[in-house]
C-alpha cells in the first residue's frame, strides 16, 4: 500500500474511496434518488393529484385531444410525460410517477430503517457472544442458526403475515396491522444472522489480542473493555457492510410487498407497485416497468457503491446475503 | 471424526426441532386474533365458531397442539385448514417441479458462473474483467420477481418465442420439460452467476499467488494447465460447498419468487399460497421440509469438509 504516513486508517480509506469515480458516481446517484423520494410533495404539487387520489372517470388533454384517464375497457393511461400522468395511471386513474416518488419513501425508509436495526442488534448481539463465549454464546449462536436455517423470503412473509392479521400487541405497544413498522421489524430480525456472525467471528479474535489484554490488565471492566476497546475496531465491518445491508433490505422490502406481506395497498411502495403491474403487464405494461426499473437503480447504486466501500475499507471482507 | 460427525448430526435435529416450534409459534402465538373465528367464515354463529374450535383442538393447550400436529406431519395425516387436502400430498406434487428448477438453474448458474470467474481472474484488470464485474453488479441488483414477470411479458407472449409459464413433466416430454423452464432457470440462476462469478474471481486470484502455482509454472507446465489442474481445482473446493448450501437453499423455499412469477406450482408457492390464506398446517410443513434440505445439506458439507480437512474438527 502506497499511502502517506502517518494517515490513520479512516482517512487513508477515504482517500482510497475518493480515488474511486465509478463508486463515487452511483454514491452520488443513491443521493439523489433519496432526494427525489424527498422531493415527491413538490411533484405531486405540480401533477395535482396526490398518490392516493383515483380518477377513474377523469379526463386529460393531451396533445390538444382529450382522452379518458382509464378508458372504458378499464386500460390505463399510457405515459404523457407531461405534468399530469407523466408515467401513465394505475388501475384506478391514480397518477403513476407521484406513486412512485412516494412509493420511493416507503421503500427507502424501510430498507434504511431495518438495515439500521439489523446492524445495532447484530453489533450488540455479536460483541456479547464472542466475548463472555460460553453459555451465553452457545445460547445466542443457536438462536441465530435457527434464524438462518429458514430462507430468507419464506420466514420473512410468515412473520410480516403473521403480524399483520391482527397487528402487535406487547404490554402498553401497540402497532396496527397495515403500519409500516411491521415491514421493518420483519426486514431487521431476518438479516442479524448475516451480520451478527462475522463479527461474533471477529470479536473472538480481537479479544485475544494485547491491547485488550492491556485494558483488562488495568482494571477495565467486560463493559468497558467492549465498548472502548473491541468496538471501535468493528467499525470497519460494519462500514463495509452497511450499504449492502440497505441494498438487500430494500429487495427484501419488494419481495414482501410483492408477495403480500410487507406494505399494505392503497399506500404505494415499489414493491406492491411491482406486484399490480405485473397483473396487467400485457394491457399496461409500464406499470411494471417503471417501480422496478426505480429498484434496480437504487439497489445497482448500492451495490456498486458498497463494492468500492468494501475496496478501500477492508478488501478482503467476505460479505455474503441472500435474498 | 465418528464423534464430529455425531455431534454435528445431533445439532442438525436440535436446529429443526426448534425451527418447527418457533414456525408453530409465529402462526399460533403472533396473530392477534382467534383461528377459529378466520376459518368459520363471514358471519358466523357461536356455536359454528365453538365446533371449529373443538375439532381442530384450538381449545388444547399451545403444548398440545404443537405435539398433535407435529405427530401428524410425521404420519402423514396433516390436512389444510382451507381446502381440506392432504398437505404431504401437495408437497409431493411440488416437490419434482422445485427440484426441476433448482437443479437446472444451479446447473446453469454454476457453468456460466466458472465461465465468467476464469475469464475475469485472467484478464484482471482488463476490458472483460471490467465489463464481467459491471453484468455481476448487475445480475445481484435485479430482483427476480420483475425480471422473471419481464422475460415472461416480452419474450414469452410478445415475441412468442417461449410459452409463458407452465410446467410439463419430464417423463412425459423431456424437451417440452427444458423448454419450459428456460426462463425460470435464467431468472433464477441471474443472482447467483453475480455472486459465484465475482467469489470465484477473488478465489482465482488468491490461489495464483500461492507457491505451488509458481511451482507449477516453474516446472514448465503450460498456463491452460495450470491455470485448469492448479489453480482452478483448488479455487472450486470452497466453491462447491457453497454451491450444495445455495442448491439446499433454493429446493427449500428460497425459490418462492420465481415459482410464484412463472405459475410452476412448486412447493415454494404451495407455501406463498397458503401463506396469504393463513393456512397453518401447509406452511409449518414447508417450512419443515425447506429447513430439512438446508440444514441437512450444511451438515454433510460440514462433516465432509471436516473430513477432508481434519484441521476443522477441533473447533
Amino acid at each position: 500500500m502506497v499511502e502517506a504516513e502517518g494517515l490513520g486508517p479512516w482517512r487513508a480509506a477515504l482517500r482510497r474511496l475518493r480515488r474511486n469515480r465509478m463508486a463515487l458516481a452511483f454514491g452520488l446517484l443513491f443521493m439523489m434518488l433519496v432526494a427525489s423520494a424527498f422531493a415527491a410533495p413538490v411533484w405531486e404539487g405540480a401533477a395535482g393529484r396526490g398518490p392516493l387520489a383515483n380518477n377513474l372517470d377523469g379526463k386529460i388533454m393531451v396533445e390538444g385531444k382529450p382522452q379518458n384517464v382509464v378508458s372504458l375497457q378499464g386500460v390505463p393511461i399510457d405515459p404523457t410525460w407531461g405534468k399530469e400522468y407523466f408515467l401513465g395511471a394505475d388501475q384506478n386513474g391514480r397518477d403513476s410517477m407521484v406513486r412512485l416518488l412516494y412509493g420511493a419513501r416507503n421503500s427507502l425508509l424501510i430498507g434504511i430503517l431495518a438495515a439500521l436495526i439489523t446492524t445495532l442488534v447484530a453489533v450488540a448481539v455479536g460483541l456479547v457472544a464472542g466475548y463472555f463465549r460460553g453459555p451465553v454464546d452457545g445460547v445466542i449462536r443457536t438462536v441465530l442458526d435457527v434464524i438462518w436455517a429458514f430462507p430468507v423470503v419464506l420466514l420473512g412473509v410468515a412473520l410480516g403475515t403473521a403480524l399483520a392479521l391482527g397487528g402487535l400487541k406487547v404490554g402498553p405497544i401497540v402497532i396496527a396491522g397495515d403500519s409500516k413498522l411491521i415491514p421493518i421489524f420483519v426486514i431487521a430480525v431476518v438479516y442479524v444472522p448475516y451480520l451478527a456472525r462475522p463479527v461474533r467471528g471477529q470479536v473472538l479474535s480481537l479479544r485475544e489480542k494485547e491491547f485488550v489484554e492491556a485494558a483488562r490488565a488495568q482494571g477495565a471492566g467486560p463493559l468497558r473493555t467492549m465498548f472502548s476497546e473491541i468496538l471501535p475496531n468493528l467499525s470497519s465491518t460494519v462500514v463495509v457492510f452497511f450499504p449492502i445491508l440497505v441494498a438487500n433490505a430494500i429487495l427484501l422490502e419488494a419481495a414482501l410487498s410483492f408477495l403480500g406481506a410487507g406494505v399494505r395497498a392503497p399506500e404505494p411502495s415499489w414493491g406492491n407497485m411491482i406486484d399490480s403491474g405485473v397483473e396487467r403487464i400485457v394491457t399496461a405494461p409500464h406499470l411494471a416497468i417503471a417501480p422496478g426499473l426505480m429498484l434496480v437503480l437504487t439497489v445497482l447504486a448500492l451495490n456498486v457503491f458498497g463494492d468500492g466501500v468494501r475496496d478501500a475499507f477492508d478488501p478482503r471482507a467476505k460479505l455474503r446475503m441472500e435474498t | 471424526m465418528a464423534r464430529f460427525a455425531v455431534r454435528r448430526l445431533m445439532q442438525m435435529l436440535f436446529v429443526m426441532f426448534a425451527v418447527s416450534v418457533l414456525t408453530f409459534l409465529i402462526f399460533n402465538v403472533i396473530p392477534n386474533s382467534d383461528p377459529a373465528e378466520r376459518m368459520a367464515g363471514k358471519q358466523p354463529t357461536e356455536r359454528q365458531i365453538a365446533a371449529i374450535r373443538t375439532e381442530w383442538g384450538f381449545d388444547e393447550p399451545l403444548h398440545v397442539q404443537y405435539a398433535t400436529t407435529m405427530k401428524k406431519v410425521f404420519t402423514g395425516d396433516l390436512v389444510s385448514y382451507t381446502t381440506q387436502l392432504d398437505v404431504l400430498e401437495e408437497i409431493a406434487k411440488g416437490v419434482p417441479r422445485t427440484l426441476s428448477l433448482a437443479l437446472g438453474a444451479a446447473v446453469l448458474w454454476m457453468v456460466v458462473a466458472v465461465g465468467f470467474g476464469l475469464l475475469g481472474a485472467m484478464r484482471a484488470g482488463g476490458l472483460a474483467d471490467k465489463v464481467i464485474t459491471v453484468l455481476a453488479l448487475v445480475g445481484i441488483s435485479l430482483p427476480v420477481f420483475w425480471i422473471g414477470a419481464l422475460m415472461n411479458y416480452y419474450l414469452g407472449f410478445k415475441a412468442g418465442i417461449f410459452d409463458d409459464g407452465g410446467y410439463v413433466e419430464l417423463t412425459k416430454d423431456p424437451i417440452g420439460w427444458a423448454y419450459h423452464l428456460i426462463l425460470p432457470w435464467t431468472a433464477l440462476a441471474l443472482l447467483f452467476i453475480g455472486i459465484y462469478s465475482r467469489i470465484l474471481r477473488s478465489n482465482l486470484l488468491d490461489t495464483m499467488n500461492e507457491d505451488f502455482v509458481r511451482t507449477a509454472r516453474a516446472k514448465g507446465l503450460s498456463e491452460r494447465r495450470v491455470l485448469v489442474r492448479h489453480v482452478l481445482r483448488n479455487s472450486l473446493i470452497p466453491f462447491v460447498t457453497l454451491w450444495g448450501l445455495d442448491f439446499g437453499l433454493v429446493v427449500g423455499g428460497g425459490a418462492i419468487l420465481t415459482e410464484t412469477v412463472f405459475d410452476l406450482e412448486g412447493v415454494g408457492q404451495f407455501a406463498a399460497d397458503s401463506i396469504a390464506q393463513f393456512d397453518v398446517p401447509p406452511v409449518l410443513a414447508v417450512v419443515m421440509f425447506g429447513a430439512f434440505f438446508i440444514v441437512v445439506l450444511n451438515a454433510v458439507v460440514d462433516i465432509l469438509y471436516a473430513y477432508l480437512d481434519p484441521r476443522i474438527r477441533l473447533t
